[in-house]
């Protein structure tokens, strides 16, 4: 239970968003071309990290919208929002 | 350390008033070399343990523990156990697991309480009845006891659940598994416990892994707390942190690790003889020996390792539990708590080898893993022993989610616990 800064509605209660997993795993550009292994990959596997992971979120019962937030998840504490489409942060890799 | 419990252990011991009992299990230094390394002391870890000492005669084991045995989601559950999975893989699986149970304090020397109270699934919609329904059948063509009950039999079975049409979510009918019920979770891990240990497997506590040695493709020890200690077989059954593990030989799964949360009352008389499910609700509630109410919430939808879970969910697991049981409305709540479960995609849990010699992995059990301990040990015992899975565990191998071949219980198998 924590608060998420929306980057268009401001800070709201977790409750209000849905968590949409880890973050910046690029769809295929050729899904015909890809192997079972790499689709496996794709799919299903997960770093599932303890400590700072990056993920995506949306604001589901707000504005709707998706965005990144990097979050430490031993501890919940949100590092960083930003824009779908924007640079991950550097200091956090 | 030799001492069988029975009813003249007790009187003995009464003579010098309790004071003299021997300890359970021992509590050694690590050697520098083991035959094979069981990571994780939850139930399951155990378990793996006793078998390989008991089935396979490795006798050369030690099972690692960061904190205490049973301090993970072996004593933080609700103690549900069944087995009435829709798929022929999973009911193998878990009526597996059930057999040992029914067996399971006379195997061990060790009370484990298991109750066959029987486990009540309720339907609150038409789909969940066509599923429950199917699931019915489904069990009883493998083997499986499971009857359907109408609103009126599952009223009469659990008499102050509130059936009544115009509540929010309606009870429609459930399905019973009479066999199901619940064991005292912590017993489990002190048995299997005491029982490997007395075959000689050394427990070590308070020693957490740091770092898994990798020669090319084979594994060569472990880094602990405790320093590096050696093997060529290392067997992980850490739970909710098997992903931390296993990125530590540089491997993925296909897992996420999210809070659950349970709770109980304060202690009142009898009041619930069985054990009622509401996956549509998000709320299970069955009560423990001591008259505690406990019940079982839902997880939380993001990854986290905080092991607390956040307040609306337990909220909403409460809401349903006053309008199914107004009963209940003036109970007061003793403890929340929360435990991290490793979910898998198709909600099957992993006992596999990996791409990596000498290094299995037992994970995926996710919010339902408890009723599933003996046979987990057992059958991840085996896997390890011959480098080759069981029968009974070979659907659940870690290949399937390259093959496409799921073990797809999410919405099949009444879900969560
Ligand atoms: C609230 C809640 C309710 C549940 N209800 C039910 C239910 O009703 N029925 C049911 O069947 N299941 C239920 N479950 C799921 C069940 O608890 C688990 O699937 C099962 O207990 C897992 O057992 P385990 O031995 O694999 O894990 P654990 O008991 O968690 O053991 C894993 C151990 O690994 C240790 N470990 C982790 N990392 C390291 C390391 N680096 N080095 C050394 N040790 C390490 C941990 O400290 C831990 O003790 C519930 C879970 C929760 C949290
Ligand atoms: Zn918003």
């Amino acid at each position: 239970m924590f608060l998420i800064n929306c980057p268009f509605c401001g800070e709201r209660d977790q409750s209000e968003f849905s968590s949409g997993g880890e973050a910046h795993i690029v769809r295929p550009k050729q899904p015909t071309e890809l192997s079972d292994d790499e689709w496996a990959e794709y799919l299903f596997m997960r770093k599932n990290i303890k400590g700072v992971q990056f993920e995506r979120w949306n604001h589901t019962h707000g504005c709707r919208k998706w965005f990144n937030v990097v979050r430490d998840t031993s501890n919940d504490k949100i590092l960083s929002v930003y824009k779908m489409g924007e640079k991950p942060p550097e200091n956090y890799k | 350390m030799n001492n069988k419990y029975s009813i003249f252990s007790l009187i003995k011991n009464a003579f010098s008033n309790h004071e003299n009992w021997s300890q359970a299990w021992g509590n050694p230094e690590p050697k520098k070399e083991y035959d094979a390394i069981i990571v994780g002391g939850g139930g399951h870890g155990l378990a793996t343990a006793y078998y390989l000492a008991k089935k396979h005669n490795l006798k050369n084991i030690a099972v690692l523990e960061k904190g205490w045995i049973g301090g993970g989601n072996t004593g933080r559950n609700t103690t549900i156990i069944r087995s009435n999975y829709l798929w022929d893989a999973s009911a193998g699986l878990y009526d597996h697991a059930l057999k040992l149970w029914e067996n399971l304090s006379q195997e061990l020397n060790y009370n484990v309480m298991f109750s066959q109270r029987g486990v009540m699934n309720l339907a609150h919609n038409l789909q969940d009845v066509r599923d429950l329904k199917r699931r019915t059948h489904a069990n009883r063509l493998n083997g499986i006891d499971a009857v359907w009950l109408n609103t009126e039999e599952v009223k009469r079975f659990c008499p102050i659940i509130n059936t009544s049409p115009d509540i929010r979510y309606p009870v429609l009918g459930g399905t019973l598994q009479r066999r199901a019920g619940t064991a005292r979770h912590d017993a489990v891990a002190w048995g299997y416990a005491r029982g490997a240990s007395l075959m000689g497997v050394d427990i070590i506590q308070n020693c957490e892994v740091k770092g898994i040695k990798r020669n090319g493709e084979r594994v060569e020890g472990l880094e602990t707390t405790k320093g590096f200690i050696k093997t060529n077989k290392i067997g992980v059954v850490a739970a909710g942190h098997s992903s931390v593990i296993a990125n530590m030989a540089g491997l993925k799964l296909p897992l996420e690790s999210k809070p659950l949360q349970a709770l109980v009352s304060e202690p009142v008389k009898p009041i619930i003889d069985t054990v009622v499910m509401s996956n549509a609700v998000h709320a299970y509630v069955s009560q423990s020996d001591k008259g505690e109410l406990v019940i079982g919430a839902g997880t939380d939808s993001y990854v986290s390792y905080t092991q607390r879970g956040s307040h609306n969910i337990v909220e909403e697991t409460l809401k349903a539990i006053l309008e199914l049981y107004p009963i209940f409305s003036r109970m007061k709540m003793l403890r929340q708590w929360g435990g991290i479960v490793d979910i898998c995609p198709d909600a099957s849990p992993i006992i596999s080898k990996t791409n990596i010699k000498g290094l299995y992995f037992n994970c995926g059990w996710g919010t339902g893993g408890f009723k599933a301990t003996p046979g987990s040990g057992d059958l991840f015992a085996h896997t390890i022993a011959n480098d080759e899975p069981h029968k009974l565990n070979a659907a659940f191998n870690l290949n399937r989610f390259v093959s496409g071949d799921l073990v797809d219980e999410h919405g099949a198998a009444a879900v969560a616990h």
